[in-house]
């Protein structure tokens, strides 16, 4: 059971990256852009933790524990950007 | 109990799936920038915490072991995405919406966005410190 529940987890997740990727390429403006990049990283921190539960080793946290701190820092960067012209005043 | 665990796993992982599917469809979907950004920061959030706590269920189930990796990170998500959000609605607020169109905030001054030496840095909040001490004074 718990293979079908992973299976479908990981193809909504494929499905929402697509959606993602959709909104980076095509997006009516910038800011739309970095909410797009922003979700992408959550989405990938999914599709880690779901590929670790699948191969059923504890070794991908590290991974998505550093996709959760820089994906943070670099929409903050962004949205300082867009924002300021400027990232550190 | 076995089987109670395994509803559970399956539970969180389909529920996970289905929130982040939605928020991200909602990002697609929704007409305007700034109702776009509920999508991704609500729905899509909770849906990657729940992936996260089936994950923390697993391994403390078939695995043996509880790790609070995953709960670490769930926490740090929840933490940042208010955060996250409320900086890309400040930006959109400086790109599309002109200083006219917005209703005048509390108080004396304009919205922090709009106004071109409004800087939240330690000096400038110490100096406002000092004048409101003073006022008080008098």
């Amino acid at each position: 059971m718990i293979t079908y529940a992973l299976i479908f987890a990981i193809a909504c997740y494929s499905l929402a990256l697509l959606f993602n990727l959709y909104r980076v390429v095509k997006a009516p403006g910038v800011t739309d852009r970095v909410l797009a990049l922003d979700t992408m990283a959550v989405n990938a921190i999914a599709m880690i933790v779901l590929f670790g539960i699948w191969e059923g080793t504890a070794l991908f946290f590290e991974a998505s524990i550093l996709y959760a701190m820089t994906g943070f820092v670099a929409t903050v960067a962004f949205a300082k950007f867009i924002l300021r012209g400027d990232i550190i005043e | 109990m076995e089987m109670f665990w395994d509803i559970v796993i399956s539970a969180l992982l389909v529920i996970g799936g289905v929130f982040g599917l939605v928020g991200s469809f909602g990002l697609v979907k929704l007409p305007d920038p700034m109702t776009r950004l509920h999508a991704p920061t609500k729905a899509a959030t909770l849906g990657v915490g729940s992936i996260l706590i089936a994950s923390m269920v697993w391994f403390a189930v078939k695995q043996g072991h509880l790790t609070l990796h995953e709960l670490m990170v769930t926490v740090f998500i929840f933490l940042t995405a208010p955060i996250t959000a409320h900086f890309i609605s400040k930006a959109n607020i400086f790109r599309d919406w002109p200083a006219e169109k917005l209703p005048k905030p509390a108080g004396e001054g304009d919205w922090a966005v709009h106004t071109a030496d409004a800087d939240t840095s330690e000096g400038e909040l110490a100096v406002e410190r000092e004048t409101e001490a003073a006022d008080k004074a008098d």
